[in-house]
C-alpha cells in the first residue's frame, strides 16, 4: 500500500525524524492559507500523487511570496501529471503539500528495503541524493553503502554512524543524521513498511538534517495490525476495479489489453497473460480468483472484468485441484446469465470433475467456446477478438 | 527414494480443527499420509476424524513421535506456529498459510538460525511424494510415482506441469512448492541440491516467476553443481513493473526481478526454459530424450 508524501512526513515526525514544516491543501484558498500560517520567506508547492518523478513533470514549484503560492497552486491542482511512474494516462492532482522552503547545502539518499537474498532489512545510503537509486546503482555502485540489520536487536548506532561517515555527512551533523536513521528504521519496523525512501535527505544552511521527500510503502499483509496507517489510504489513487476486486478477496490488476482473464492461482494467472501475449494477444488484466472460489466470486470476477470497456473477449483458464471444475462451470453459467455476456468467452477447464464441468457448459446453451488446453484456449480467444 | 517426505513420514497438523486444516487433513489421510496428530491450543485431549489433538506441538511430538508438521494457522498467528514447530525440533515444517507479514518472517528466519528444522513455505501448496505421502493442498490424483523432481514458487502452475508429465507417462519423485512469498524457508537451491543427491530423481523441472533473484542464484548453482538435467519456466514475462502479481513476492521493483533477466541467466547456465507454460512437459521430455533418460523416466501408460 502507498501513502502520500505529506502523510509519510506526518509519520516520520511522530518518530522524531525531522522534516520541514508543512500542511496539506485541497484548494487554492487552503494552499494560500497554509503558506500564510507557515510564515516562511519561501514556500514549496508540491503535488501529492502516488508516483515519483513529480518535479520533472512540473508538480513541484518554489514560491517566493503568497501571490506565487496562489499562482502555482492554481496551476498544479487539477492538472494531470505524467511521470515515468504514472503510465501514459498520468494522474490528476487533488491534493497539495505546502511546505516551508529550506536552504539546502547538500543532498543525500537514505532508504530501507527488504533484502530477499539475506532475509534481512537493509539500509542503503549514498551521497548522490536527488538521483534515483537505481541509476546510482547502475553507474556508480561504489557510492552506495549498505547496513544489514539483525532483527533480533534492531539497527545499532554504529551502523548509522558508519553510514553517515561513509556518505560524508559533515562531522558536526553526524549526530543528527544518526538520530534520523535510527528513527527511520523504527518507523519501518513498527509500521510494517516495505519501502522507506528519503530522497533527498538534506543538510541545511542552518545546520539541520531533514527529509525533503519521503516515500513510504507498506506490506499489505500486515495492514490488519496497522489501523493508523490504513487511515492514510487514498482510494482515489487506486484503480476502482482493483478496489472492487479486493472486496471479494479477488486479486485483480488492470492492464492495457483487450482480453479479460480469469484464472485460479497467481502463478497460472501470470502464465496465462504470458501465453496470450505469446499468441499475439493483449491481456486486459491479471485476475486470480483464488483456491476456494465460489459461484458468487466467479460472478463478481466477471462483472469486474466486464466493467473494463476495453475488454473484447474473456478467457477463463482453470486448473481445478481442490476447486472443482463443475463448481466453476456453474459459476461461469450463472455469471453469464446475470451479466448478459455479449462478447466471446473461451473456457479451458482441467482437473477435478472436468467432465461434469464441460457438460454443464455444453448444456447451458450459452455461446461458450470450450478449449482443450491452455495453449488451445489462448489461440482461440486471440483469434476471436481480432 | 524421494526427497523430504516418504511413506514413513509422521505428520502433525497445526490448526487441525480449523475448516481449511480439517478439510486437507481428510484429503491427506485418504491419500495415505500418516497423520498422527493435530495441534489446536485449548482443544488438547479431544479427537477429530479419529486423530488425537494436543495443546502444544511439544506434547504432540512427545506422544506421537511425529517428525513433520503442516501449518494451516491464520496469518496473524502463523509465524508463532512455525517457531513452535522449530522449537519442538521437527525435521520438517510446511507452512501453507498465505498472507504472513514479511517482518514476522524475518524474525522467524532469525529464530531458525542454527536449528535443525527445515521450513517449506509459507504461502505454498506443500510437498508430495506420489503414492506415498501428501502434505499440503495439491490435488493428489494428478501425481504419479516416478523420477522427475518438481520445484516451484507457484501452486496451480505446478499442477499444470505435473499434469503435463503424468498425462505423458512421466511420473514424479517429489514435487515441492517453495511458495510465493519474498522470504521463505526453503529456496530453489535447497531443493535442487536434495534432488541432485536423490538416486531416484533423474531430472528436474524448476518453475519460477518475477521478483527477487532466487532463480538467478539457482541458475549459477546448477551450472556449478547439478549432475542432472534441469528445465525451467518463468511466469510473468508480461507483468508490469511495480505491481504485486498476486503473490507477495511476485513484483518487479527498481527494474530488478524481470522474467527476461531470469530466463537469460537460466539459459546461459544450461537450463532450457519453456517458451510457454503449455510446453513445460514437452521441454522436459525433449531434454530426457537428449540425455538418454526417457525410457527410464517413462513410468506408466500415457
Amino acid at each position: 500500500m502507498n501513502i502520500h508524501e505529506y502523510q509519510g512526513k506526518e509519520l516520520l515526525r511522530e518518530y522524531g525524524v525531522s522534516v520541514p514544516s508543512g500542511k496539506v491543501a485541497y484548494s487554492v484558498e487552503e494552499a494560500v492559507e497554509a503558506a500564510k500560517e507557515l510564515g516562511s520567506d519561501v514556500s514549496v508547492v508540491k503535488a501529492q500523487i502516488h508516483a515519483g518523478g513529480r518535479g520533472k513533470a512540473g508538480g513541484v514549484k518554489v514560491a517566493k511570496n503568497l501571490e506565487e503560492v496562489r499562482t502555482y497552486a492554481d496551476e498544479i491542482l487539477g492538472k494531470t501529471l505524467v511521470t515515468h511512474q504514472t503510465g501514459p494516462e498520468g494522474k490528476e492532482v487533488k491534493r497539495l503539500l505546502i511546505e516551508e522552503g529550506c536552504d539546502i547545502k547538500n543532498e543525500y539518499y537514505v532508504g530501507i528495503v527488504l533484502d530477499r537474498a539475506t532475509s534481512r532489512v537493509v539500509m542503503m545510503a549514498s551521497e548522490e541524493g536527488g538521483t534515483e537509486i537505481e541509476e546510482v546503482a547502475e553507474e556508480t555502485p561504489e557510492k552506495i553503502f549498505r547496513e544489514y540489520i539483525d532483527p533480533a536487536v534492531g539497527m545499532q548506532g554504529y551502523q548509522a554512524r558508519r553510514l553517515a561517515f561513509n556518505i560524508n555527512i559533515p562531522k558536526e551533523l553526524v549526530g543528527q543524521a544518526v538520530k534520523f536513521m535510527l528513527g527511520l528504521y523504527k518507523v519501518y519496523v513498527e509500521k510494517d513498511c516495505s519501502i522507506a525512501e528519503i530522497n533527498p535527505l538534506v543538510t541545511t544552511g542552518d545546520g539541520k538534517v531533514m527529509a525533503l521527500d519521503a516515500k513510504l510503502n507498506f506490506d499489505s499483509n500486515a495492514m490488519y495490525r496497522q489501523k493508523d496507517v490504513m487511515k492514510f489510504r487514498d482510494l482515489e489513487e487506486e484503480d476502482p476495479k482493483e478496489i472492487e476486486a479486493s472486496k471479494y478477496d479477488l486479486s485483480y490488476i488492470a492492464l492495457d489489453g483487450n482480453i479479460g482473464c480469469m484464472v485460479n492461482g497467481a502463478g497460472l494467472a501470470m502464465a496465462t497473460m504470458d501465453i496470450i501475449k505469446h499468441y499475439n494477444g493483449d491481456p486486459a488484466n491479471f485476475l486470480d480468483v483464488g483456491g476456494g472460489a465460489t459461484a458468487e466470486k466467479v460472478t463478481e470476477a466477471f462483472k469486474i472484468i466486464l466493467s473494463d470497456e476495453h475488454v473484447k473477449g474473456i478467457y477463463v483458464n482453470i486448473f481445478g485441484g481442490i476447486m472443482k471444475c463443475d463448481v466453476i462451470a456453474e459459476g461461469v453459467v450463472e455469471a453469464t446469465k446475470q451479466v448478459g455476456l455479449e462478447i466471446p468467452l473461451v473456457v479451458r477447464l482441467e482437473g477435478t470433475n472436468v467432465k461434469q464441468g464441460k457438460e454443464i457448459l455444453e448444456k447451458s446453451g450459452l455461446n461458450i467456446t470450450a478449449a482443450d488446453s491452455m495453449a488451445d484456449g489462448a489461440q482461440k480467444i486471440v483469434s476471436l477478438v481480432k | 527414494m524421494s526427497i523430504f517426505i516418504n511413506k514413513d513420514t509422521k505428520v502433525i497438523v497445526q490448526g487441525i480443527t480449523g475448516s481449511t486444516g480439517l478439510f486437507h487433513t481428510k484429503q491427506a489421510v485418504e491419500y495415505g499420509t500418516q497423520v498422527v496428530g493435530g495441534v489446536t491450543p485449548g482443544k488438547g485431549g479431544t479427537e477429530v476424524e479419529g486423530i488425537p489433538v494436543f495443546n502444544t506441538v511439544e506434547d504432540a511430538v512427545k506422544e506421537t513421535g511425529a517428525n513433520a508438521s503442516v501449518i494451516y494457522v491464520p496469518p496473524a498467528f502463523a509465524a508463532d506456529a512455525i517457531m513452535e514447530a522449530v522449537d519442538a525440533e521437527l525435521d520438517l515444517a510446511i507452512c501453507i498459510t498465505e498472507g504472513i507479514p514479511v517482518l514476522d518472517m524475518l524474525n522467524v528466519k532469525r529464530f531458525m538460525e542454527g536449528k535443525k528444522t527445515r521450513l517449506v513455505g509459507p504461502n505454498c501448496p506443500g510437498v508430495i511424494t506420489p503414492e506415498e505421502c501428501k502434505i499440503g493442498i495439491m490435488p493428489g490424483y494428478i501425481h504419479k510415482k516416478g523420477h522427475v523432481g518438481v520445484v516451484s514458487r507457484s501452486g496451480t502452475l505446478t499442477y499444470e506441469a505435473v499434469h503435463q508429465l503424468s498425462t505423458n507417462g512421466i511420473g514424479q519423485s517429489t514435487a515441492v512448492g517453495i511458495g510465493g512469498d519474498p522470504v521463505n524457508g526453503t529456496d530453489f537451491i535447497d531443493v535442487l541440491s536434495a534432488f541432485n543427491d536423490d538416486d531416484d530423481t533423474e531430472a528436474v523441472i524448476m518453475i519460477g516467476e518475477i521478483g527477487g533473484t532466487a532463480e538467478e542464484e539457482a541458475a549459477e548453482w546448477i551450472k556449478a553443481n547439478m549432475k542432472k538435467p534441469v528445465v525451467g519456466f518463468i511466469g510473468g514475462r508480461t507483468a508490469p513493473p511495480g505491481k504485486r502479481m498476486g503473490h507477495a513476492g511476485a513484483i518487479i521493483s527498481g527494474g530488478k526481478g524481470t522474467a527476461d533477466e531470469k530466463i537469460n541467466t537460466l539459459e546461459k547456465c544450461g537450463v532450457k526454459v519453456a517458451d510457454t507454460p503449455a510446453e513445460i512437459g514437452d521441454t522436459l521430455i525433449a531434454s530426457l530424450k537428449e540425455n538418454d533418460l526417457y525410457d527410464k523416466c517413462l513410468t506408466h501408460k500415457a
